[in-house]
């Protein structure tokens, strides 16, 4: 049945003819901070040595294929180091003339670098989750891309309610970030009508990640751990450093569905997503790095493509152009999602739709229907205007 | 093949109603669904290959063209027997495509390459592969088959490409992820509809370049703004009628074709995805994804009139010429 022939006279013709002639040229920084941390549970999950700066190359690429129809050029520079050297790799950046820097850090990291900065340089938040950042202690400098954790415990909690699953058994681990991520679950659930009828800390003991039949410990352990609880129609687990909620699902003693760290996760980006076009997408990453696109790749990503679309508006690459462009209404921003994603102007935090799944599937996506809101539903997520207690986004 | 459609029903309606085939793509069912334009009746059901999306027929009836995605080529259908007839060469995951009005060659955007590929659909041979924006998506011609678009929906341009020389003559930016291009019967105008940006621009043929004229914006009570996502546009030959689809929005939207003004909203199935016009343009048939249906609009009537289950997710529709 397959007739053709694939023919060696195929033209590839040239780009031609631009109508916008910007002459621009665009540089931008991802400048990632690498603490030392557990390893994680699965062997799947382990760490990449270009995690973020993959989703930065195809970011580049997909704002260098329309600069070659306004007459831009977009350069790249990555930047992987230890935190003893951040503040002196965000200084060597600026020297050499770098305005819009992608940051891949830590809260308490990012905020001293943002600080450093100065008010000069735009900072893009990549993946530091953390409410203070969004609230008391927002910088102007700053555009969040990254969720904040509000923003994912609101989404777990919106679907879990739809479910009519309110009864929620919290396990949070002993580290601060666990705690920050607790804090936001319990918030979450008074603010959606959830209730936490159970709390637990599984405390880090230390000790490798795995072992060759460690499965037989852990076994007998978790039921253990999970025995005697209030009844509850769902566990959520709050476990950011990644040392226990993985072991979870199907180890439970009473038999109830795992949420939050492990089993159905909030995520911004998932390997698996298809719809809205997020296949071609997944597809383009996947042929230029070998492997699955994460959620930071996707998160660094979306931070060069706010950049790239704002430098295509306004023709311009200066980075406090950007920077008011991006927060005005004007700025929209099509993210693979199914609507635009856009910013809240009181505090700089990236809008968008948050993915619930178990990294086979996307089981669904909230915001979910029925959560309504007077400007966008996507603002029934995370902090609100009226909530904000940052002050530095004023006019 | 018409006259054999014709007899029947044409006898019962005592009018001079033509029957035409309609060509439905499933894009979960992996078939095509064919349904009689006089009764409105499935005829047949075929198997079209791995999620089948854009599909068009040529001048002369005699071949049905599907863009079966996951199968990376496109295939070729014999209108009257459904038999597969051969494969076009379309690179990965052809989505949207365009027949030169003189029915050769084929242009097919290539999302994954960022390429508007040309196919010979006599020699089945790769013409031509012309560099444009990331993710091409939307495809058009001009009537007189001068000036081919793509619109590209992560560049959110829409390329205007002279077909002669394959060469990208201008780029007009438009809103997010523009979906589909489509001009109107004179050539004058081109309406590119933005799924993200909720607007179709409307841009103007007539000067040296290409402007945009108008960017139409969408409303409709109780639904959300955020749901009213153009995606496909047809254009009624004396362009005097626009119609638009809204995905999830559920509704086709009418523009008058003189102001460019949103004149009416029409409800019809879940996820209105594309549409087509029979050829006298009574009705206008459109494929509702979500709800495994298409409506039939009457145009005249500016109602949807019959709902025809079809099969899963249902996504392009093309109607076979008289």
């Amino acid at each position: 049945m397959l007739f053709f022939r694939t023919t060696a006279a195929v033209v590839l013709v040239g780009l031609m003819g631009a109508s916008a002639s910007f002459g621009l040229d665009v540089r931008v920084a991802v400048l990632r901070v690498d603490r030392t941390m557990p390893l994680p549970i699965s062997r799947l999950d382990l760490p990449v040595d270009d995690l973020g700066f993959a989703g930065a190359i195809l970011a580049t690429e997909d704002n260098q294929t329309t600069g070659a129809f306004t007459d831009t050029q977009y350069a790249l520079e990555t930047r992987a180091v230890p935190p003893e050297e951040a503040e002196a790799a965000m200084d060597a950046l600026i020297a050499d003339g770098i305005g819009v820097v992608v940051v891949m850090a830590d809260g308490a990291q990012l905020q001293s670098l943002a600080d450093r900065a100065g008010p000069g340089v735009l900072i893009l938040n990549a993946t530091a989750p953390d409410e203070a950042l969004r609230n008391d202690g927002c910088q102007a400098n700053v555009l969040h891309v990254a969720p904040s954790h509000a923003m994912l415990t609101d989404a777990l909690i919106q679907f879990l309610i739809w479910k009519k699953w309110p009864r929620l058994f919290l396990i949070h681990g002993s580290h601060p970030e666990d705690m920050l991520l607790a804090d936001a679950y319990r918030t979450s659930a008074t603010k959606f009508g959830a209730r936490i009828v159970e709390e637990r800390e599984f405390a880090d003991a230390g000790g490798a990640r795995s072992t060759d039949t460690g499965h037989v410990q852990v076994q007998l352990q978790i039921p253990v751990f999970t025995e005697g609880a209030e009844d509850h129609d769902v566990i959520v687990a709050a476990d950011e450093v990644g040392i226990f909620a993985a072991h979870l699902p199907f180890r439970t003693w009473d038999p109830r569905p795992v949420t939050g760290s492990a089993g159905l996760r909030p995520l911004t980006w998932d390997a698996s997503l298809e719809a809205w076009g997020a296949t071609q997408f997944q597809r383009r990453f996947e042929k230029l790095n070998r492997r699955t696109m994460r959620e930071a790749d996707y998160q660094v990503w979306l931070a060069l493509r706010v950049i790239g679309e704002a430098v295509t508006r306004t023709a311009s690459a200066d980075p406090a152009t950007l920077r008011a462009y991006a927060l005005s209404d004007q700025f929209e921003l099509a993210a693979f999602k199914g609507q635009k994603v856009t910013f809240r102007p009181w505090n700089g935090q990236l809008r968008q739709p948050i993915l619930l799944g178990d990294g086979r599937v996307t089981v669904s996506v909230s915001p979910q229907d029925g959560y309504l809101h007077q400007v966008s539903p996507l603002d029934t997520l995370g902090t609100d205007a009226p909530e904000t207690t940052c002050r530095s986004f004023g006019d | 093949m018409k006259a054999l459609w014709l007899t029947l029903p044409a006898l019962l309606c005592g009018t001079e109603a033509m029957a035409n085939k309609v060509f439905v793509s499933n894009e979960r069912g992996n078939s095509v669904t064919v349904i009689d334009s006089d009764t409105w009746k499935v005829i047949d059901t075929f198997p079209a290959g791995n999620r089948p999306r854009g599909i068009t027929i040529s001048p002369d009836g005699k071949e049905l063209y599907v863009a079966a995605s996951d199968d990376n080529t496109v295939r070729v259908f014999d209108p009257d027997t459904y038999a597969e007839l051969w494969t076009l060469p379309s690179g990965p995951d052809p989505e949207l495509f365009v027949l030169h009005p003189s029915g050769n060659p084929l242009y097919i955007a290539n999302e994954d390459d960022n390429l508007v590929t040309v196919v010979d659909v006599k020699t089945h041979e790769v013409l031509a592969e012309i560099p444009v924006g990331v993710e091409p998506e939307g495809m058009a011609i001009s009537p007189d088959g001068g000036v081919l678009i793509n619109t590209s929906e992560t560049t959110n341009m829409a390329h205007f490409i002279d077909t002669g020389s394959f060469v990208v003559t201008h780029n007009v930016l438009v809103d997010q992820r523009p979906r589909y291009a489509s001009f109107t019967s004179d050539g004058k105008k081109l309406y590119v509809s933005s799924e993200i940006g909720g607007t179709v621009s409307v841009i103007d043929m007539t000067a040296d370049e290409p402007v945009i004229s108008k960017i139409i914006g969408f409303e409709v009570a109780g639904v959300l703004p955020e749901w009213l996502q153009p995606v496909g546009v047809r254009v009624t030959k004396d362009g005097a009628q626009v119609f638009v689809a809204l995905g999830p929005a559920n509704r086709v939207a009418v523009i008058d074709g003189t102001t460019d003004e949103v004149t009416d909203y029409l409800l019809v199935g879940q996820r209105v995805w594309q549409m087509a016009f029979t050829p006298d343009e009574k009705f206008l048939v459109v494929t509702n994804g979500n709800s495994n249906d298409v409506s039939i609009i009457d145009v005249q009537r500016r109602e949807a009139v019959v709902s025809v289950q079809v099969g899963e997710q249902p996504w392009g529709v093309v109607v076979a010429p008289d």
